[in-house]
């Protein structure tokens, strides 16, 4: 088993705008299972990174126990990083942006993390709409644990020792709709062109925003009768339609064909363009995105792409009223303005 | 693109740069790794099987693999693949054992070789064992041709040329040294079944300008030199001396007159420094010596004063490139210069030169003095004449001259049973797994990161006072090992069998060089473009599988491949797997 990457790169590897090529997103090499879902989604996130040419310093990347919350050490090696405890990355992400609203959070959570221990966490984290991206590889199993059906795992799923799950599935995509997330995707690890776009998307949205990404569990969820395996999702995929980020100052207009397609503007300017929309959907109708994640599920497909969106969104911060600025970057001043200050508030007061 | 036919035994042969830039396809990493291993001797008879004079060849081939090493794309410098050849030559333990033997019975068929060079040498160890009666020919005292007439001493030691002529000789060659061939009739006459030509490009071009035949015997011809003082005939030269010319002969004739006694001596080029034909490391190596290198000066006079040579003029030109690119030297219009010299060496270029083959021998010559040779099988018009290096096709190199003789001999062997020269023998390949469990391989994978360590050379003060004494000392075990590890091994080959592929992307992700895309098919030049990192290289093939599920297709560009095995590691269905390619040219017999 090979534990270091050889050093050397494509010499004509693309730049991005910050003149890094993808090695300054790299992570160390992955000690998951050979072909693991989760090793796309990494590769993902790096990729998305990337083509956004942000900073590694500006991001946080958090996560808590399981394969997938190992998978931050495999990807943006430059970033912060925080490995919690299993099902509290919610909190230990809610804590840290309110410290420091500059960083932008990447929680990266499984089904177990998320559907199991950290439902609680998870639910609230959507209540508060703290602004974070929150994506779940799901494979429907606990893999360090040799593969027990999770509580995503679909009823009738087989595993690979025969036995069939009895037990209806947590839809994660469905619950977050359902409380009020104000950006759902769903997508599957192994179709990077879907993904990375939605990443790209997820990262430029100010509030809480969740992507449920279908992640095969080669060792122990990969057999056949298994509703979470390569051959099954390729089959039963059903992409909502195609998804891009344009940035701000490209010109999109020139080749964008009307009537195909829908671009929703974001608070930078970034527009996300939805193109090839299925018949009758519509991403700001939150109704309407919670019926067809039902009816695709009843079809016994899997809706993949982004299925909800809202433009106007108030994150915890304008929620709560939060300082503007990071708290290390407030000087004494700032937290002791003296007693002028406090003489203002008490006469508020009386 | 259609999908590649790694059946094609040259696809996976491409990809090992060294071995296929090498005119006798020596299998590199293979003798590599078993000098990694500390099997020297098993790395000499892979290279003495292919090349024949490993010893010879460690110390101064011309290295073509070099420049195409693969290590030389991915970071500064390539393996040092030659002067490794050379550690396992001085590590090796006797060899004898291991060369062929040559039949009790013999076959019957006589065969006259002209020369005693490499190509010749070559000749005979590939038809003597099959039990042919061989005949070599040389005007010299004994068998190397060039590598013992040019090749100088300090560069190639005698002891290492003799051995490796030796083990050829050993093997029933009726030597006739001292004897110089000048007549064709008179050996075709002689009833050989065949006649080898290997005489090379023997005669040394002279520069006639104003005062020359006054400065008479002050004026050397550079290979003829060399070889008189190869011989012991010559052994001093005056103490200012001009080499002029920029090739590798001009570099041997420096350094051996700095060794004769010359303590000024200077290169004078026509060319620009950067076009000048001698190998790199020659003339660091002469530089070194403490000898200068003028650029741009065109000879145009020889000075003469008082009956006796003290020096050349120069003139001084730029080098002029037109659209074409085609250079001329235009005079720069700088006054002339005047360079003091007792000894002039002219190593200009070398024509070969066929004197004593007569008008009516059925071997045809070109317009410019030139066998006509057929490029695959070495036949000349006379299908009994068969010609190899130099002399076949004009001045190349020694491995060239090998690669030569190993297909005049497949002919010569041919045409003496009977059979079409044109059919000539497949190549050996053999293609095998190094997987040795879920993750291991059983050859070194891990990538180091070492630049390319330096040969250490003899001190200059001693070598520049004994003509024999070896400049290069070659690589120490320890170094010799850690330099073997720089090699990428790219002879072990990623195979991707599409029917396994689950397309999960592993490989891709893992892939530090990114040299593998699942993508829709198109033609090579839009798929190209359309690589996770773009395939630049044209000289260098795209692997393209066939459809997969998805509609895509694999595409891995081969360029900068590390043959690091970690896509096969991180491919949970061993689609991809690390194999050996081992590829042979197939000799005669």
């Amino acid at each position: 088993m090979t534990y270091i990457r050889p050093k050397f790169r494509h010499p004509d590897l693309p730049k991005n705008d910050l003149g890094y090529t993808t090695r300054e997103y790299e992570g160390s090499l992955s000690t998951l299972c050979a072909g693991c879902g989760h090793d796309s989604i990494s590769g993902s996130i790096l990729q998305a990174c990337f083509e956004l040419s942000i900073p590694p310093h500006r991001i946080a990347k958090l996560s808590g126990i399981g394969c997938s919350s190992k998978t931050p050490t495999y990807f943006l090696g430059n970033s912060h990083g925080f490995n919690s405890v299993h099902g509290r990355m919610p909190s230990v992400a809610t804590g840290a942006n309110m410290a420091n609203r500059d960083l932008i959070y990447m929680g990266v959570s499984g089904d177990g993390d998320t559907a199991s221990i950290g439902m609680g966490q998870f639910v609230h984290v959507i209540r508060r709409n703290l602004n974070m991206v929150y994506i779940v590889m799901n494979n429907g199993c606990y893999g360090l644990t040799k593969g027990q059906d999770s509580a995503t795992a679909d009823a009738g799923s087989k595993s690979k020792a025969g036995s069939v799950n009895p037990f209806q599935p947590i839809d994660l995509a469905g619950l977050a709709l359902e409380l009020g997330a104000g950006f759902v995707a769903q997508s599957f690890s192994g179709d990077k062109e879907q993904l990375v776009p939605l990443i790209k998307a997820a990262v430029s949205h100010p509030g809480f925003a969740f992507i449920n990404v279908i992640s095969p569990c080669v060792t122990f969820n990969n057999n056949p009768g298994s509703t979470k395996s390569y051959d099954y999702v390729r089959e039963h995929i059903e992409a909502t339609g195609k998804t891009d980020l344009v940035p701000e100052k490209s010109e999109i207009l020139a080749s964008y064909e009307s009537g195909t397609g829908t671009e929703v503007m974001l608070h930078d300017g970034t527009f996300i363009k939805l193109e090839k929309l299925a018949v009758n959907r519509d991403p700001f109708n939150r109704m309407e995105a919670m019926n067809a994640l039902r009816n695709a599920r009843n079809r016994n497909e899997i809706l993949t792409g982004l299925l909800y969106i809202e433009t106007e969104t108030e994150d915890l911060h304008h929620t709560i009223n939060s300082a503007d600025r990071p708290l290390n970057s407030l000087e004494e001043e700032d937290l002791c303005p003296g007693s002028a200050v406090l003489a203002e508030i008490n006469e508020d007061l009386r | 693109m259609k999908p590649t036919d790694t059946k094609n035994p040259e696809y996976f042969h491409k990809v090992v740069d060294c071995q296929y830039a090498c005119p006798a396809h020596t299998p590199v990493p293979e003798y590599i790794r078993l000098i990694s291993a500390g099997k020297y001797t098993e790395a000499y008879m892979i290279n003495w099987e292919s090349n024949v004079f490993p010893g010879v060849l460690g110390r101064t081939c011309d290295r073509p693999c070099e420049p195409a090493c693969r290590r030389g794309r991915i970071e500064e410098e390539p393996v040092a693949i030659c002067r490794l050849k050379r550690v396992a030559a001085d590590n090796k333990d006797d060899v004898r054992a291991f060369m062929p033997g040559v039949p009790s019975e013999m076959n019957g068929k006589r065969i006259a070789l002209i020369g005693g060079g490499p190509a010749s040498l070559t000749v005979a160890r590939d038809l003597a064992p099959l039990g042919y009666e061989i005949h070599l020919y040389d005007e010299h005292a004994a068998g190397g041709g060039m590598m013992r007439s040019q090749i100088p001493s300090f560069r190639l030691p005698d002891d290492v040329l003799n051995e490796e002529v030796g083990y050829i000789l050993d093997m029933g060659i009726h030597t006739h040294f001292n004897t110089y061939v000048s007549s064709m009739i008179e050996i075709l006459e002689k009833g050989y079944d065949a006649v080898f030509v290997g005489t090379g490009a023997p005669r040394g071009r002279d520069l006639i300008l104003p005062g020359r035949e006054e400065a008479g015997k002050n004026v050397h011809v550079g290979i003829e030199w060399l070889a008189s003082v190869a011989f012991e005939h010559t052994h001093k030269i005056g103490k200012k001396v001009i080499v002029l010319g920029g090739g590798n002969t001009a570099m041997d004739c420096c350094r051996t007159s700095r060794r004769l006694g010359g303590e000024e001596v200077k290169v004078v080029v026509r060319s620009p420094f950067a076009e000048m034909k001698a190998s790199p490391w020659e003339i660091e190596d002469a530089m070194h010596e403490d000898i200068p290198i003028f650029e741009n000066h065109v000879p145009k006079t020889y000075v003469i004063e008082n009956g006796k040579l003290v020096g050349m003029t120069f003139e001084k030109v730029k080098a002029v490139y037109d659209e074409q690119g085609k250079r001329s030297l235009v005079p720069s219009g700088e006054p002339e210069v005047f360079i003091e010299a007792d000894d002039v060496l002219v190593a200009v270029g070398q024509q070969n030169s066929f004197p004593w083959i007569e008008k009516d021998t059925g071997v045809d010559f070109d317009q410019w003095g030139m066998p006509l040779v057929d490029s695959l099988t070495h036949q000349s018009t006379n299908q009994r004449v068969f010609f190899g290096g130099d002399a076949a096709f004009g001045p190349k190199n020694v491995i060239t001259a090998v690669a030569h003789g190993h297909q005049a001999a497949i002919s010569i062997d041919l045409y003496c049973r009977g059979e079409a020269l044109t059919a000539r023998p497949a190549p050996f390949t053999n293609l095998v797994s190094k997987k040795m469990g879920i993750h291991e391989w059983s050859y070194d994978n891990d990538v180091v990161n070492d630049q390319r360590f330096i040969v250490p050379q003899a001190e200059k003060k001693a070598a520049l006072s004994d003509r024999k004494l070896e400049v290069e000392l070659g690589f120490d075990i320890q170094t010799a090992i850690k330099e073997a590890h720089r090699c990428l091994n790219c002879d072990v080959q990623t195979v991707f069998e599409k029917d396994k592929c689950i397309e999960c992307d592993a490989c891709v992700d893992i892939c530090p060089t990114s040299c593998i895309t699942f993508t829709a098919n198109g033609e090579e030049d839009d798929l190209r473009t359309r690589l996770k990192a773009p395939a630049l290289n044209i000289t260098q093939d795209l692997y393209v599988s066939d459809t997969l599920p998805t509609q895509r297709v694999m595409v891995k560009d081969e360029d900068v491949c590390l043959h690091c095995g970690l896509c096969a590691e991180r491919c949970p269905t061993s689609a991809w797997d690390m194999q050996q390619y081992l590829y042979k040219v197939t000799k005669a017999g």
